[in-house]
């Protein structure tokens, strides 16, 4: 019956032609394929967030007076809401985390190279995009911690010269972090982000289609001397049905937190009360926020902060076109950049593990 | 989802296919693999729809209820007299003063957080705790409390008077 | 220059901007120039005869445009001591202790010169003084007992409401204690000295001192402060009333009331004490060494057993509320919402405060109806915490099955895969 069905799509769609390419989809076998993995389970997880974010969207309400409530009713009248919700909040830390890991893993394998550039630069808006997600997700429940990180973070960016305070108040919605900045995450938060997402991600994966996948420099080299040494998966089935065995590891991970540990509620959140000692944003900013803290608050005649946040900001700018830099030649690849990659990953860990333990 | 579920029909697919295509001795045992692969992509679907499903389900109580309340029916209050209603998670108090009209206040005394409560022969608000006295207009007018009561705002509609929390100007 | 003069003359508000640049010329002009002599030299000499500027500018009356001269008389306004210092310029001197009051009555008990100052200031002090023991024993001739000074200080008075102010109520215990507490000093007074330290001890002292409740009593809530007086023995009750209205209400219909008064006992100082009113806990009903209630009564009479229901209720409520909540900390330390039925639990508590005010009553019957209403909530909010182990444990259960499905999938992939690549 599922011949049929599908021979009556392929006559109407000319489906197998669009697949084609997916069937001689071939994936590279050496002793770092376990890495490819990490973008199927980034897309898995966005695609759970969508899935349970949609849901959410049945009950929650924005606004300073009803959204904290609605969550609360959502975690403790709406059957199974704490389930959604907490697969939700876990789901998206997992997926920052899978993103960033995805990130480091193309860094250190190369694959960023000729002619993956693009490739890698719609990686890099899409993890920006991903932080967004985070930091305007993370208001939504209306708790005190969710609104002094928030408080703290849209102040950081008012920091920024010339263009910092006028894109402090577009995205705060006002001088100051209420209701209506509510509101504004709560639209890029479901609207604006997903379809930016959503477009981007298209463009990643086609291009990952379109140019098949990357091997690194070393191996590539030595499979062109001696192209019988060359290993290789089909995607379909063998590459795929591992992904999936990875998916469900992800499932299970995601089941166990959000059973044991549901996602706490915390407190509603009170303009008026002092914010509370030690205030610290979600881990995926710790390392920015422990360095502008860790900043001298004159630096020369700039302001510490200033200093710092233009800092990221060229960082950031530099990471984005970091593959424009490298060799086109696999065997001359440059070893200053997995250098900066290696640095890059000690700064990263080591900050957020400061920034976790520092009071 | 919907991803997922294409590629796993086609494994399926595929799994059928190559298993009336290939004829090898070891049959039992493929058998057995599917079932087990089957059995436990049905079972692991339910157990991931089963919650979705009740999630749908909207649940009896509706209402919120944190910043809006009906506090009392039309009829259910004498002129010079007091109810105490839960309003979000604390008591409220609803005063019906003898020329007819309403008052809402929180009734969680400011000095120890006793629930206050209305005094018809004094026509005030009176915390028993430390015999501390508000007015009909929450300020603390004798006795220890520190602070007046926060005053909600209240309206009638249909045979219901609503009180809510005074919105923020 | 109004205000150098003896009394200072009536100040319309109109003349208010006048006086402030007038106090502040004086200010200016103190030293060297002819309008206060008086503090050139008092600045200088040793502590009973010194005043300094900057002490005296402290003083309400100094603010209020009061000088040397309005207490002492004299003339401040010529350098020679013995012309400003002379009794034909009315000068009196140091004010002998039987003075005080009167030299203070003379302006604070007119009510037409205070007016001018504070319409809503009383002028009774001094009547009252005169009721006060202080008073009567100042009239007799014993001149060791508090005068006005001795509280309010003298020559940096501060007003009542200023926390510096040795009368304001965070400080009034203190400043009783300078005389009471002072065993020497208090020879051959028939009263004790460990008031102070008892009341240290206090409940009040602690809500006073420790969580800075004005409104908590000190010495002057009982006793009075111009008309300072222990409270009869049967006016105690009326004193306490005044902020445990509940428990007095409960009280006065009680049958101690009576037995209390036709024995001459002091009310709620029979079983609370006076001044080192301790946080009443249900061992008072019990029979250990807090215990009250057998100091009178015979064990195993009726009262002792009235005694013994009174204590299970309470007990068992208190019980109740104390398993509620570790049945709740459980659930929520273990990811449950019970946020409401932890609220919930105030409600418990209030039932037990008001089942322990109305032991007051000494009724069995009014107090279990309290009692049984604090169950009643007790046990709601015990099996909302129930509720959410069982459902926590229903999550763990699903979780189980949910992840023996994805092991089930997770193995075959694995035997599939290893399948079709052999």
């Amino acid at each position: 019956m599922f011949a049929t069905l599908r021979h009556w799509f392929d006559e109407r769609f000319n489906w197998d032609d669009l697949i084609a390419p997916l069937r001689h989809k071939i994936v590279p076998k050496h002793s770092l394929s376990y890495w490819y993995f990490l973008g199927g389970i980034t897309l898995f997880l966005f695609g759970i967030q969508v899935a349970t974010g949609i849901l959410l969207l049945l009950y929650y309400r924005p606004g300073a007076n009803e959204a904290f409530e609605s969550v609360q009713y959502i975690m403790t009248q709406v059957q199974f809401g704490w389930l959604i919700r907490s697969i939700h909040s876990w789901s998206a830390n997992l997926m920052i985390f899978t993103a960033f890991a995805h990130m480091f893993s193309v860094l250190f394998l190369k694959a960023y190279r000729k002619p993956r550039e693009l490739t890698w630069v719609s990686g890099m808006i899409l993890l920006f995009l991903v932080m967004g997600f985070g930091f305007s997700g993370y208001l939504l429940p209306w708790n005190t911690l969710a609104f002094f990180a928030t408080k703290v973070g849209t102040e950081i960016t008012g920091q920024v010269p010339i263009m910092g305070k006028p894109m402090m108040i577009f995205l705060r919605g006002g001088e100051e972090v209420t209701g209506a900045t509510l509101t504004r995450f709560f639209g890029f938060h479901v609207a604006v982000l997903p379809g930016l997402a959503t477009v981007l991600l298209l463009v990643h994966v086609l291009l990952v289609q379109r140019l098949g996948i990357s091997v690194p420099p070393k191996l590539e080299v030595q499979w062109t001397a001696n192209p019988s040494a060359r290993r290789e998966m089909k995607f379909f089935p063998n590459f795929a049905l591992r992904e999936m065995m990875a998916w469900y590891v992800a499932l299970a991970a995601l089941g166990v937190l959000a059973a044991i540990f549901p996602w706490n509620l915390g407190v509603k959140a009170d303009p008026f009360v002092p914010a509370p000692a030690g205030i610290k944003p979600e881990w995926y900013f710790l390392f920015m926020f422990q360095t502008l803290k860790l900043i001298p608050s004159k630096v020369w005649f700039i302001d510490g902060e200033v200093l710092g946040v233009l800092a990221f900001g060229l960082v950031g700018l530099f990471w984005l076109l970091l593959p424009f830099f490298e060799s086109d030649q696999p065997s001359r690849t440059k070893p200053w950049i997995t250098g900066l990659a290696v640095f890059a990953l000690a700064y990263v860990a080591g900050m957020s593990a400061y920034g976790h333990l520092a009071k | 989802m919907r991803n997922d579920l294409d590629v796993l029909r086609q494994n399926e697919h595929r799994a059928a296919m190559s298993a009336g295509r290939l004829t090898q001795p070891n049959t039992a045992r493929r058998r057995m693999i599917e079932i087990f692969l089957g059995g436990g992509l049905i079972a692991s679907f339910m157990s991931f729809l089963y919650p979705v499903l009740r999630y749908l389900i909207p649940p009896p109580v509706a209402d919120l209820g944190a910043e809006e309340i009906v506090a009392a029916k039309l009829t259910e209050l004498k002129p010079n007299s007091g109810k105490i209603f839960r309003f979000g998670n604390r008591p409220g108090l609803l005063v019906m003063n003898a020329d007819g009209t309403y008052r809402a206040l929180s009734a969680t005394c400011t000095h120890l957080g006793c629930t206050v409560q209305y005094r018809s022969d004094l026509r005030q608000i009176w915390c028993a705790c430390h015999n501390g006295i508000y007015d009909l207009n929450g300020r603390n007018v004798s006795g220890p409390p520190p602070r007046p009561l926060e005053v909600f705002d209240v309206h009638s509609r249909g045979d219901e008077i609503v009180v809510s929390r005074k919105r923020e100007a | 220059m109004a205000i150098l003069q003896n009394k200072p003359r009536p100040l319309g508000a109109t003349h208010q901007f006048e006086l402030a640049i007038l106090l502040v010329l004086g200010a200016c002009m103190a030293y060297g120039q002819t309008k206060n002599s008086c503090l050139d030299c008092h600045a200088a000499l040793p502590d009973p005869l010194g005043v300094t500027q900057e002490k005296f500018s402290q003083d309400i009356h100094a603010q209020k445009g009061l000088t040397c001269t309005s207490c002492h008389g004299g003339d401040a306004t010529s350098d020679d001591p013995d012309k400003a210092m002379s009794p034909k310029a009315g000068w009196k001197g140091k004010i002998e202790r039987k003075q005080i009051p009167q030299l203070c009555g003379n302006c604070h008990s007119d009510p037409a010169y205070i007016r001018q100052f504070d319409p809503s200031l009383r002028t009774d002090q001094l009547v009252q003084y005169r009721t006060s023991v202080h008073g009567k024993h100042l009239a007799v001739g014993d001149s060791k007992v508090a005068v006005c000074t001795d509280c309010h200080s003298v020559h940096d008075l501060r007003a009542p409401s200023d926390p510096r102010s040795t009368v304001n109520p965070v400080n009034v215990a203190n400043t009783c204690a300078h005389c009471h507490a002072d065993a020497d000093y208090m020879k051959g007074y028939p009263i004790p000295t460990d008031q102070f330290a008892n009341y240290k001890a206090s409940v009040h002292h602690e809500a006073l001192a420790v969580r800075g409740d004005l409104s908590a009593p000190t010495c002057s809530t009982c006793h009075g402060n111009h008309g300072a007086v222990p409270p009869g023995i049967d006016k105690v009750q009326n004193v306490c009333s005044n902020c445990h209205a509940f428990q007095d209400q409960m009280y006065e219909k009680s049958s101690h009331k009576q037995a209390f008064q036709a024995a001459g006992l002091p009310g709620c100082v029979v079983c609370h004490g006076n001044h080192a009113i301790a946080y009443p806990t249900d061992a008072k009903l019990g029979t250990g060494p807090d215990a009250v209630c057998m100091r009178c009564h015979t064990p195993g009479d009726k009262c002792d057993q009235a005694r013994a229901a009174l204590l299970a209720d309470l007990t068992k409520l208190d019980a109740a509320i104390k398993s509620a909540d570790k049945t709740l900390a459980l659930a929520e330390s273990s990811g449950m919402e019970v946020s409401e039925a932890r609220l919930g639990q105030n409600e418990a508590r209030d039932s037990l405060t008001k089942a322990r005010v109305t032991i007051h009553s000494f009724r069995t019957d009014l107090v279990n109806q309290d009692i049984q209403a604090g169950l009643k909530i007790a046990a709601k909010n015990l099996q909302a915490g129930k509720d959410a182990m069982v459902e926590r444990n229903r999550r763990r259960a699903g979780l189980g099955v949910s992840l023996i499905a994805i092991a089930m999938v997770l193995v075959g992939l694995r035997l599939y895969i290893k399948r079709i690549e052999s």
